[in-house]
């Protein structure tokens, strides 16, 4: 693990990705003490007010401070993304162990399950779910999670026949090592890490597919702040006040592409033929 | 061939069925009883009796999907509880729409997508192959919604090129269709644009590196020609079935697009749905879109077995 660390922070674009992230994640952590003023504080004297010294990203239509705002939904968006990828991959793993390491039936089960929710458009299956069980940022990470999961069945059961049919495992089976504990204590280490570059890639979409949901109105509900809903807000100001649809949008841009260039990186570091 | 076809058809039945199953379960997700959601002001007793029994919610769950279920194999996807309409109508009246977009964006993508491709791989390791792969990854990292916010901004508010929203069908005035439809069909071929150029990259140096190749190259030919028409049609082949995976992401797209260049298309009409608290709609949609993704795919495969000749055994 340290060496894929190490090979990891040997890769310039991967090690600032990297950074960008655990910044995000430090002003994420500690919104109330980073951001410069409190994100709902409405002030009817600095109403859509350009970006300044004061308000370096400037004000939205209520007069609050759009840097503040872009602060605690960088909370919002990192904690959406953390969760629902939690959900995803703590649903999908275990499935995806046991439809390859006991095969027949079950698989057969759980990989037509898994094929057809991958039927289901991601987002629209995820505004359906979100829809179904109501609006909050909550109800958005736990669709965003299950819509997410049937990945993480997939690229599990494939990495477990995989390790499965290894020598190694017959040993431990031979030695008479017992089924479970052949699963949990020989293939699931081995399979962690595509699972660790999937789940990476799978933050950079979660926190897409949060902001687009709080985009529609169906994830975080205002006043309290997110990069999705911030843009919806935006939109009807484009002309006098065009810094409040830049300066969230542009969070989300670098967040994503953050985790998917610390997606590919792990990918490279992680695969044998292309370690630097 | 014909058994890996018959293979793959059986396949699609027991996946379209779960796909029905979850579609029907979303219901039982819903917070609160939907008789009492379509009464509205009507709270009384009796009208909720009636409300529950003309959509057989008072059955067994087992026996309001065979009902339903049996209604969708006719074609009768229920009506819109809001508008009352039948909802086979509505989804035929917003498909075209969004049908249109679908297939600028697709032409925008390959357009894009491919020769990026291409000499991504043909100049790889170069400046030129940087630079493309970093264009891709940020296509991939832009969400659509913002993309499109960010082109109104500078087209339609600053330069006043095109109209910022609305649509016109091409039927009653073609080039104010185009006006309308060519930036949102711009946002949405983007992400998938960038998807198609990071694999036609990758199967193009796949196939670079083939003795084939290497035999092309030794017999003198240019090097273009080498990379276009010895290279290319056989990296293309895996590139054929991604534009089937892509549907996915072009309707999830057309989502965010239409809401935010107010296009009345398929994407539109879900988000509305959602809002009038439309669950039947909803439903519908999904059930829709999961299905032609699943005979999409049966489609693209079909194709790939067509393409390549080492699949086309006896």
């Amino acid at each position: 693990m340290t060496a894929t660390l190490r090979d990891l922070l040997r890769r310039p674009v991967a090690a600032a990705a990297l950074a960008v992230i655990v910044a995000l994640l430090i002003a994420a952590v500690l919104a109330p003490l980073v951001a410069p003023y409190d994100p709902d504080a409405a002030s009817w004297s600095a109403i859509r007010k350009a970006p300044s010294v004061a308000h370096w990203m400037g004000t939205d239509e209520n007069g609050r401070d759009v840097l503040s705002r872009v602060i605690w939904g960088a909370h919002a968006s990192l904690l959406a993304g953390l969760v629902s990828v939690l959900i995803a991959a703590g649903a999908g793993v275990p499935l995806g162990l046991v439809a390859g390491y006991v095969r027949g039936w079950t698989d057969a089960g759980i990989s037509r399950l898994a094929d057809a929710m991958l039927a289901c458009p991601f987002l629209i299956l995820a505004i359906a779910l979100a829809a179904f069980l109501g609006p909050s940022l909550t109800n958005a990470m736990i669709a965003i999670g299950i819509t997410a999961a049937p990945v993480f069945v997939r690229l599990s059961r494939a990495a477990t026949l995989d390790v499965a049919s290894s020598d190694f495992i017959e040993g431990a089976r031979a030695v008479g090592t017992r089924e479970w504990r052949i699963a949990l204590r020989h293939v699931l280490p081995n399979i962690i890490p595509p699972l660790l570059v999937q789940g990476t890639l799978s933050i950079a979409a979660a926190i897409i597919a949060e902001a687009s949901l709080s985009f529609l109105g169906l994830g975080q509900q205002p006043p309290a702040p997110s990069w999705g809903s911030m843009l919806n807000a935006a939109q009807r100001f484009l002309t006098q006040a065009p810094w409040l649809a830049i300066f969230p949008g542009l969070a989300i841009f670098v967040t994503v592409l953050s985790f998917n260039l610390l997606g590919d990186g792990l990918r490279d570091a992680l695969d044998p033929r292309t370690r630097a | 061939m014909r058994t890996r076809i018959a293979a793959r058809a059986a396949q699609i039945v027991p996946t379209l069925l779960l796909v029905s199953v979850l579609v029907f379960l979303l219901q039982q997700l819903m917070p609160g009883d939907p008789a009492l959601i379509l009464a509205g002001e009507d709270r009384s007793p009796e009208a909720i009796a009636q409300i529950r029994a003309e959509l057989w919610l008072d059955r067994p769950l087992p026996v309001q999907y065979l009902h339903w279920i049996g209604n969708v194999l006719q074609g009768d996807l229920g009506r819109s509880w809001r508008l009352r309409e039948p909802i086979a109508a509505l989804i035929a009246e917003k498909l075209p729409v969004t049908l249109q977009l679908g297939v600028m964006a697709f032409a925008f993508a390959l357009a894009i997508g491919i020769p990026a491709g291409i000499i991504a791989a043909a100049r790889r390791g170069t400046a030129v192959d940087y630079g493309v792969s970093a264009l891709g990854l940020a296509g991939l990292s832009t969400p659509n919604f913002w993309l499109g916010i960010m082109l109104i901004l500078l087209v339609s508010v600053h330069l006043g090129w095109l109209p910022p929203s609305g649509y016109v069908p091409l039927a009653v005035d073609w080039r104010q269709s185009l006006a309308t439809t060519v930036m949102p069909a711009f946002v949405l071929g983007n992400a998938i644009a960038a998807v198609l150029m990071r694999h036609t990259r990758s199967a193009m140096i796949a196939a670079l590196g083939q003795d084939y190749v290497r035999t092309a190259r030794a017999k003198g030919l240019s090097r273009w020609s080498v990379v276009l028409r010895h290279a290319l049609p056989n990296a293309l082949i895996p590139v054929v079935t991604l534009g089937a995976l892509e549907f996915g992401t072009l309707l999830s797209g057309a989502v965010l697009t239409e809401q935010v260049f107010t296009i009345p298309g398929f994407g539109k009409l879900i988000v509305d749905a959602v809002f009038n608290r439309d669950y039947a709609v909803v439903q519908s949609v999904v059930l829709v879109t999961a299905t032609t993704y699943v005979l999409l795919n049966f489609a693209a495969d079909l194709l790939y077995l067509r393409l390549n000749p080492r699949l086309r055994d006896g």
